[in-house]
């Protein structure tokens, strides 16, 4: 080992001290979440949350679930499903385009987008509920389907142009020699080459449309069009004084999101740190 | 660029980008324009809109509640980046490296950016419960006569930053892992032999090699903490009285409680010339939209 690795790994140890500290402080609440669910009522407000759970019971969920619960997770996966398919097809066409043809107008547009990362959803609430009233979208699940993958566009399209600049030109013109169209280049080339990053794109756009609340909130109002974020938000006074059901409603939320997370660990922590990296 | 006819016939147009700009126009861009209009009239979600001039901004600047969200949510950005970004920095250098924990710990580390602020909002409303929660316990021990944390405006405040960090902080910690990543492995070497330590190498090559990722960071977190929303919504509604009534959360209450929503339009369109000055100032500022490498001149 070189003095510098040595130096380097001196160096961790207050920030690995720091990243114990945050461990802590991120675990306990999720301990507090799950031990919560699987007690009773009574047990919850004797013991409080912090104890470790007596009596095992998965009542909780069976409380929640017996609800409007699937329905509302039926929704959340119809939305995440919508959004993710229209990101993936918009941003690859809109990304590759700006790739290849590097003329001064697709500079503009791909300037559009950049700037378009900064509109927060919350500034233009107002005027996406005229839309989608006056297209009569209101309270269906496409009201939210549409301004959620329209706010995932400039992300997706910002991480696509970059894994797209990865293709090497001689791979673009061996497939020009065979006479391939642009199409053809997109579907055989690009696609491939690019499988990561649309998966990333995939991922984010799926995580941003399950976990998104203010298009449903605004845009929506029976139960049929519930989803989960919204039907949580509903719970609050539904299970008022039942926390058990309330926490395993939270769980409930997180477990297909973080079932998928074990699959896409890679695209999701791949693609944030190369944000971070560019 | 000479480009001979032959090899461009294997690229797209312009027009390939078209579906996809006109749909992020139609739903991003042109409310943008929309909530500009909307901002001088008056308008209550049924009838139509009707034209009032400034009267709704002549109101907004004499507006106390206007104002003092105001300075709540500059107050709120401002604790925001000190709180977490030096904690994301650390968190992220340090994981940067080659522990054997990492790996676990990430995992553990991460969970929080996969929930959605409504669920962990409800998580830590129960934790701050004044009669059940964890704090009750605590208060219970040091014999703390109360534990309404969300019933005092300071605390219902510190809340709302502590659980916007706690959610937020490791989505950070990612983007500075990626960039501490990135950076050569032979400058620390160099910096070693020079004879600088550890503290010495963060300042002289870590923090200058992680300009562009700063301000990604930073520009992420500025127009996040001027939106937050759903959190305050869950775990304040804005209480006690306005103590947690930031800009965005005014604008709900005007716009879709009280259905005023021309005068929701103008601090909404407040809000939107704020975040986006902030953040293309922050870009102008460090040179970002040049998307210059901080390799150059290595």
């Amino acid at each position: 080992m070189s003095t510098s690795a040595r130096r380097r790994r001196r160096a961790n140890i207050p920030a690995g001290a720091a990243a114990f500290l945050w461990l802590v402080i991120v675990a306990v609440p999720l301990y507090i979440l799950v031990a919560s669910t699987v007690q009773s009522r009574s047990s919850y407000l004797e013991n409080g949350p912090l104890s470790l759970p007596g009596e095992f019971t998965l009542d909780s969920y069976r409380r929640v679930l017996e609800g409007d619960f699937p329905r509302y997770l039926l929704n959340t996966l119809i939305v995440t499903v919508a959004c993710a398919a229209i990101v993936i097809v918009l941003a690859v066409t809109v990304a590759y385009s700006i790739i290849r043809t590097r003329t001064r107008l697709s500079r503009r547009v791909f300037q559009i987008f950049l700037l378009g990362l900064a509109i927060p959803s919350q500034a233009v609430i107002i005027p996406i509920y005229l839309i989608i009233t006056e297209l009569q979208l209101y309270d269906t699940l496409l009201a939210i389907i549409l301004p959620t993958a329209a706010f995932s566009l400039p992300v997706s399209v910002l991480i696509l142009v970059g894994s797209m600049r990865d293709i090497e030109e001689e791979q673009y013109e061996s497939m020009a020699l065979d006479g391939a169209g642009p199409a053809r280049v997109l579907w055989q080339l690009v696609v491939p080459m690019t499988r990561g990053g649309i998966s990333t794109v995939g991922v984010f756009s799926a995580l941003g449309a399950w976990n998104g609340f203010l298009f449903p909130l605004i845009l929506t109002q029976s139960r049929e069009n519930r989803v989960l974020t919204l039907g949580l938000y509903d719970y609050i006074g539904e299970f008022r004084v039942d926390i058990p059901a309330l926490l395993a409603a939270v769980v409930l939320s997180i477990v297909p999101i973080f079932t998928a997370y074990l699959f896409a660990r890679r695209q999701l922590i791949n693609g944030l740190m190369g944000v971070g990296g560019r | 660029m000479t480009t001979a006819p032959r090899r461009r016939t294997g690229r797209p147009g312009i027009a390939w980008a078209v579906p996809g700009l006109l749909f992020f126009l139609f739903f991003a861009a042109a409310p943008m324009l929309i909530v500009g209009y909307l901002s001088f009239t008056q308008w209550d979600g049924l009838s139509n809109p009707s034209w009032t001039g400034t009267d709704n901004w002549d109101r907004l600047w004499n507006d106390d509640t206007m104002r003092q969200a105001i300075a709540l949510s500059l107050l709120l950005t401002v604790l925001t980046w000190l709180f977490q970004t030096p904690i994301a920095l650390l968190l992220g250098v340090w994981a940067a490296g080659r522990q054997r924990t990492r790996a676990l710990l990430s995992a553990i580390f991460f969970l929080p950016l996969l929930a959605s602020s409504v669920a962990l909002a409800l998580l830590w409303k129960t934790i701050f419960d004044p009669n059940l929660g964890l704090n009750a316990q605590i208060a219970d021990w040091l014999n703390l006569s109360s534990a309404d944390l969300l019933g005092s405006p300071r605390g219902a405040f510190a809340a709302v930053l502590f659980v916007t960090a706690w959610q937020f902080i490791p989505l950070h910690t990612l983007l500075y892992q990626g960039g501490a990543r990135q950076i050569p492995q032979s400058l620390y070497d160099a910096a070693a032999l020079d004879g600088a330590g550890t503290v010495r190498q963060f300042f002289a090559i870590t923090l200058p090699q992680l300009r562009n990722t700063i301000v990604t960071s930073s520009v992420l977190m500025v127009v996040g903490a001027l939106t937050y929303f759903d959190t305050v919504l869950i775990l304040t509604r804005g209480g006690p009285g306005d103590a947690t009534t930031i800009v965005p959360f005014l604008m709900y209450r005007t716009g879709f409680q009280a259905f005023d929503l021309g005068y929701a339009s103008a601090v909404a369109t407040a809000l939107v010339i704020t975040a986006t000055a902030v953040s293309l100032l922050l870009v102008r500022l460090t040179g970002f939209s040049k998307m210059r490498s901080t390799r150059e001149g290595i």
